[in-house]
């Protein structure tokens, strides 16, 4: 992989990821033989809005390969609460480890950020914009368990403001992938995207019901709708419901079913579902820690 | 009417610029973007819904005693895609352009998305892509398609 920082699943090439994935499943076979890798390599973590999971499986990561971790601590304690720019920020840590994750509540945070610094930073998550680590994981996950080609995946949720779903759907263009985008119309996919897939010659179908397409997929991936996306409970309520997936459902249109989630859940993904052998979000979460070993190896 | 004849309406210059076919009732804001508001004192005519064979209608903006920069070129062709300039020095038309769109508009338009790290004090400047369709954002990738001159940073 010939890039200084990961950014966007939009700047990985099938080649990338397939490098990236290979090398992260090395890791998750013999997660004990490379605990030297990166001894003394020193990885700061700089969260403008929490994420423990994301940060924890970065630590994870860097500690699995012999190297530390150093965190810039909440917002509310750092001198952003004093008015700092991000840029200022981050041009101070750069200068106390090897590599910078980012994780900011603003789109586009990540690529400024770039402009800044020469460490190698990792975008663990701008706004409404990408997670490119969090789409390595996910693409890991799925070659673990279906492949990549001649794919069929249903990708249901909070389609708009989900930025899981944005870098995924870019990622999935590198391969032979059909893609059902499954939303209710307020939340569909945003402009930018459609234009991207649309440039890569995605195959690309949307609905706004789930159920009838189901036994086409191979993968549903499913996103949680937020409240704060709605002026009211009420409308909430009405919509959400429509998009939660249970046991019975599996059962009765697709028993094969590889049902994937980015966690955390509320009640999209009914707690009945985790004994069916389709129910993969829980090895996706894990996956983190390979996925993230292996782009820390190849950017360190 | 021929064009021609339009052209006797709005008087000679003797130099300047004449930007030629500029989309009907964008001469305006033509005006705003290069900063023309006529304080300085040199002679500024201004023609609109001109009757055109190639546009229907257009408009017309004669400058005296400027020529354009190239990154002004650059914003002209963001609302009137179908521009002419026309270089005058002493009366005659010395060089005569399309204007072409560029690559990239940096530093001139404001990013739509109140969320873009653009507009959050960093020191960082627009930067949009231009597409087949409009403009993109290379911070938050916000597409502009429609009045992309009413986000022209003030
Ligand atoms: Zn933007």
């Amino acid at each position: 992989m010939r890039h200084e920082h990961v950014i966007s699943a939009k700047q990985f090439t099938r080649a990338d990821i397939e490098a990236v994935l290979d090398r992260a499943a090395d890791f998750a076979a013999n997660q004990q033989d490379v605990a030297d890798a990166h001894e003394g390599a020193l990885l700061a973590t700089a969260f403008f809005e929490p994420s423990t999971r994301t940060k924890m499986s970065f630590e994870a990561a860097i500690k699995r390969l012999g190297g530390d971790v150093i965190d810039m601590g909440p917002v509310e304690f750092s001198s952003v609460s004093k008015g700092e720019t991000l840029a200022d920020t981050l041009r101070v840590i750069e200068g106390y480890a090897d590599a910078i994750v980012l994780r900011h509540p603003m789109e586009g945070s990540a690529t400024m950020a770039t402009e800044y610094v020469d460490v190698p930073l990792l975008n663990a998550g701008d706004g409404a914009g990408q997670h490119p680590t969090q789409t390595l994981l996910d693409l890991f996950t799925i070659r673990e368990e279906v492949g990549l080609d001649d794919l069929t995946i249903g990708i249901m949720g909070d389609l708009k403001y989900g930025r899981t779903v944005h870098s995924l759907a870019q990622a999935l263009t590198n391969f032979d992938t059909a893609q059902h985008f499954i939303s209710p119309e307020s939340l569909r996919l945003p402009r930018s995207v459609r234009y991207d897939l649309h440039e890569q010659g995605a195959k690309v179908r949307e609905h706004e019901d789930f159920e009838a397409i189901l036994s086409e997929l191979d993968v549903l991936y499913v996103t949680r709708i937020q409240r704060e996306r709605f002026p009211d409970e009420d409308e909430y309520k009405a919509v959400s419901g429509q998009y939660q997936l249970d046991k019975e459902m599996i059962l009765e249109h697709n028993e094969d079913l590889t049902v994937l989630h980015p966690l955390p859940r509320v009640d999209e993904v009914a707690p009945g579902i985790d004994s069916l052998p389709g129910a993969k979000y829980f090895e996706q979460a894990h996956n983190g820690v390979p996925v993230r070993m292996a782009l820390l190896d190849m950017l360190l | 009417m021929t064009e021609k004849e339009t052209e006797l309406r709005v008087s000679k210059i003797e130099n300047g610029t004449v930007i030629d076919h500029v989309t009907a009732g964008e001469a305006l804001r033509v005006l705003v973007i290069l900063g023309i508001d006529g304080s300085e004192g040199q002679p500024v005519s201004v023609g609109m819904n001109v009757p055109s064979d190639r546009l229907g209608r257009k408009d017309v903006v004669k400058v005296e005693g400027m020529e354009l920069s190239q990154e002004e070129v650059d914003v002209l062709s963001l609302l009137a895609p179908d521009a002419t300039i026309n270089i005058i020095r002493n009366y005659e038309v010395i060089e005569k352009s399309r204007v072409d769109r560029p690559e990239s508009v940096v530093g001139v338009l404001t990013c739509p998305n109140t969320n873009c790290i653009t507009n959050a004090g960093e020191p960082v400047e627009t930067y949009f892509t231009v597409t087949d369709g409009g403009v993109q954002c290379r911070y938050c990738e916000t597409i502009i398609r429609e009045d992309i001159t009413d986000h022209i940073e003030p």
